[in-house]
C-alpha cells in the first residue's frame, strides 16, 4: 500500500491557484451581485449558481469543447502556444474555477450585502471614494465571509472529480488529482489504498476547514482588527 | 505633480464660505412605493446656526437629509449651499456624495465598528499630509472632549462617547453643511446639553448652518435659532421656535406642536379697542361664547380654536373674582395617568355633542381636589391660552 503523493500535490496546488484566482475574480462579480440595482440581476445570480446544480460531467464537457480546437477559445490558445489547453493543469484550473465560482461568490456577496449601508453611506459623505470605502469598510466588515467562501472553494477544489475526469483526464504529475488516483485504485481493486488515500484526504479537507472556521470565530469578531 | 497636489488640497480643505446659507429651491422628491406615493416638495433657505427640521415620522425629513447629503437623487429642484451648487436638476448638476462636504451624522451614528476613536475620526482626512491629519485629530478629540478615548475600539464606547466620535469624526472634515438626523435622540437631556454646548461653541468658529431632525417638541424649543415644520413633504410654516410653536397658525402645526384641544368657533363680536373678541361655540346644551385674542376675521366667519391641556385650570366648584376670561361647566370622564401628568378627559355639556377637552394636572392637583370620573368641574380659560388658526380645509 502507497500514497501518491505526487496526487496529493497536484491537489494541492490546484486548489490553492483556484482559491487565489477566484478571490481575485470574486470580489468584483459578487460586489456588483451584492450592489447593483439592476432588473435582470436575478439572471446574472442564476447563471453563477449554475454549477451547484449541473453535474460536474456536463460543465466538463463544455469546458472541454471550449477549449478543444474546434472552439475560437481553444483555436486562440492554440495559435498562442502550440497546444491545446485540455488535458493540462492550466485547462483544469480554469473548469475548476467555473465550478468553485459560486462557493466562493455567494458567501463574499452575502456579507457584502449584510454590511450596513448607513456605514458605506457614512464613508461616502466623509469624502471617500467607493473603491476606498470597499476597501476600508466593506471588505475588512466582510472578513467572514470572505474567509468563509474561500475555505469552501479550496475543499471543493480538493474533492473535485467529474471536471477533472472530462477536462484533464488522468496524467500523472499534470492532472491526475487524489480523488482520481482514489477512483482509479477502486477501478483496480487496490481496496488498501484506497482507503489510506481517502481517509488522508478527508482529515486533510477536515483540518483545513477546521482551522479555517476556528480562526474566522476567534479573530473577526472582537474589536477592530488588527490592532491590539 | 507637486502642483496639482496642491491644487486638489486647496480645493479639499478651504474654509467653508463663512455665512454661507443653504439655499433649497423647489426639491422634488418622490418615493413611488410607499403607499400612496409620497412626494416631498420643498423650498426654503437655512442660514448659519441652529435650523430644527420639525415634524412627525414619516414627514420625509430623512428622505430631505439624504437628498441634499447626495445619497438620494431628487427629482426636481437646485439645492446649493452659498456659490456652491450641489444639484441642479436644469444645468444637469449633481455633484457626488463624496465632493458635496456635505457632514451628515445619523440616527444610528454608523461608526466604523472595526476602527479605533481615532481612525473613525482621522478617516475623512485622507487629502491631508500626516502631520496635518494628526494635528487636527488630536485637536477635535479635545474639542468634543473624547481624546482619552482614542485608542479605543467603536465598539467600546458608551451613548453619549459614540455621538461626540460620531460629531468629531463629521465635524474634523471641515464641511460647508452639517446634517443631524436625530442622532441625540436616545441621550438623556444633561449628557445631550453638553453635548449641544460643544457643538455651538464648534460653530461659533466655523459659522455653518446646521440642519437638525427632531419630532420632539421640548427640543425644537431648546434648540434652534429658526425652525422648519414639516408634514407629509411639505413646509407647514417656518420661523423661530417661538413663532412657530407657541402661536401655531396652522392646525395641523398646532397638533404637532402639542395643542391637545382644537375645535370650530364662529366669530360672535370683536373689539379692538380691548384686542379680544367672542367666539361662539355651538352645542347641544346652548352654545358656549369664549373670549379669545383678535384676529384678522369678520364677525361671522369660521375659525379653529386650539388650546393647550396644560393652559386650562380646573376648579370642583364655580369659581368667582378670577382675571380669566373664560369659565365652562363640565363633567368628567375619565382620568389617566402619564407618568407624572394626569390627564382627565371633560365632557362640556354645553359644547358641541360628544366634545370633550383635555387638561393636563400633577398628581397632587388629582389627591387633593379628589376627583374622579363623574364629578362636576369648571374649566378656567385665559383668553390668551386660546390659540386661533386657518380652518382647516
Amino acid at each position: 500500500m502507497s500514497i501518491d503523493w505526487q496526487a496529493f500535490a497536484l491537489t494541492l496546488q490546484l486548489a490553492v491557484a483556484v482559491s487565489a484566482i477566484l478571490l481575485v475574480l470574486g470580489l468584483p462579480v459578487a460586489y456588483w451581485i451584492a450592489f447593483s440595482r439592476w432588473r435582470l440581476k436575478f439572471l446574472v445570480e442564476a447563471l453563477v449558481a449554475l454549477p451547484i446544480v449541473l453535474p460536474p460531467t456536463v460543465l466538463g464537457f463544455y469546458v472541454l469543447v471550449a477549449l478543444g480546437p474546434r472552439s475560437p477559445l481553444g483555436r486562440w490558445w492554440i495559435s498562442l502556444t502550440g497546444h491545446t489547453l485540455a488535458f493540462t493543469f492550466t485547462g483544469l484550473v480554469i473548469g475548476s474555477l467555473l465550478y468553485s465560482l459560486p462557493f466562493a461568490v455567494q458567501p463574499f456577496a452575502a456579507s457584502f450585502a449584510a454590511v450596513d449601508r448607513k456605514l458605506i453611506a457614512a464613508s461616502a459623505t466623509l469624502g471617500a471614494s467607493p473603491l476606498r470605502t470597499f476597501f476600508r469598510i466593506t471588505l475588512p466588515l466582510s472578513i467572514p465571509g470572505v474567509i468563509t467562501g474561500l475555505a469552501l472553494t479550496f475543499a471543493h477544489t480538493m474533492g473535485e472529480f467529474g471536471v477533472v475526469l472530462m477536462v484533464g483526464g488522468n496524467i500523472p504529475g499534470v492532472t491526475r488529482t487524489v480523488s482520481i488516483d482514489i477512483f482509479d485504485r477502486v477501478q483496480s481493486s487496490d481496496y488498501a489504498g484506497a482507503n489510506a488515500t481517502a481517509l488522508l484526504l478527508l482529515l486533510l479537507c477536515f483540518a483545513v476547514l477546521a482551522v479555517v472556521y476556528g480562526v474566522n470565530h476567534k479573530a473577526w469578531q472582537i474589536g477592530p482588527a488588527g490592532r491590539a | 505633480m507637486y502642483q496639482a497636489e496642491l491644487a486638489n488640497e486647496k480645493t479639499a480643505t478651504a474654509p467653508a464660505d463663512p455665512g454661507a446659507v443653504l439655499r433649497i429651491d423647489n426639491l422634488v422628491k418622490r418615493l413611488p412605493n410607499q403607499p400612496g406615493e409620497f412626494i416631498l416638495d420643498v423650498s426654503f433657505d437655512a442660514a448659519a446656526g441652529f435650523n430644527i427640521l420639525f415634524g412627525p415620522s414619516g414627514a420625509g425629513k430623512t428622505t430631505l437629509l439624504d437628498s441634499i447629503a447626495g445619497l438620494a437623487k431628487p427629482d426636481a429642484g437646485r439645492i446649493a449651499i452659498g456659490e456652491h451648487v450641489l444639484f441642479d436638476l436644469l444645468s444637469r448638476i449633481d455633484v457626488p456624495v463624496a465632493l458635496r462636504r456635505v457632514g451628515y451624522v445619523f440616527q444610528s451614528l454608523a461608526l466604523f465598528p472595526h476602527m479605533t476613536v481615532e481612525d473613525n475620526v482621522r478617516y475623512g482626512l485622507t487629502h491631508l499630509p500626516d502631520a496635518d491629519r494628526a494635528q487636527r485629530t488630536k485637536s477635535i478629540l479635545e474639542g468634543f472632549r473624547i481624546a482619552h478615548l482614542a485608542k479605543r475600539s467603536a465598539r467600546q464606547l458608551s451613548g453619549g462617547e459614540s455621538q461626540r466620535v460620531a460629531l468629531a469624526r463629521t465635524l474634523v472634515t471641515d464641511p460647508s453643511l452639517l446634517l443631524l438626523d436625530e442622532p441625540l435622540a436616545a441621550l438623556d437631556a444633561p449628557i445631550k446639553a453638553r453635548i449641544f454646548d460643544d457643538l455651538r461653541e464648534w460653530n461659533s468658529v466655523h459659522g455653518i448652518p446646521i440642519l437638525y431632525v427632531t419630532h420632539s417638541r421640548e427640543e425644537v424649543l431648546a434648540l434652534g435659532d429658526h425652525v422648519i415644520v414639516l408634514d407629509a413633504g411639505r413646509i407647514l410654516a417656518q420661523g423661530t421656535p417661538h413663532d412657530v410653536m407657541s402661536a401655531p397658525t396652522q392646525e395641523t402645526v398646532a397638533q404637532l406642536a402639542g395643542f391637545e384641544n382644537i375645535f370650530t368657533a364662529v366669530v360672535e363680536a370683536v373689539r379692538p379697542e380691548r384686542g379680544t373678541m367672542t367666539c361662539r361655540i355651538s352645542g347641544d346644551g346652548g352654545p358656549v361664547l369664549l373670549e379669545t385674542p383678535l384676529v384678522r376675521g369678520g364677525v361671522g366667519s369660521t375659525l379653529r380654536i386650539g388650546i393647550r391641556a396644560g393652559d386650562i385650570l380646573l376648579a370642583t366648584s364655580a369659581p368667582v373674582g378670577l382675571s380669566a376670561r373664560n369659565v365652562i361647566p363640565g363633567r368628567i370622564t375619565s382620568l389617566d395617568q402619564r407618568d407624572v401628568i394626569v390627564a382627565a378627559r371633560v365632557n362640556c355639556r354645553a359644547m358641541q355633542p360628544g366634545l370633550e377637552m383635555e387638561v393636563h394636572l400633577t398628581l397632587a392637583a388629582r389627591d387633593s381636589l379628589q376627583l374622579a370620573p363623574g364629578k362636576e368641574v369648571w374649566l378656567v380659560i385665559k383668553t390668551h391660552s386660546c390659540h386661533l388658526m386657518q380652518a382647516h380645509g
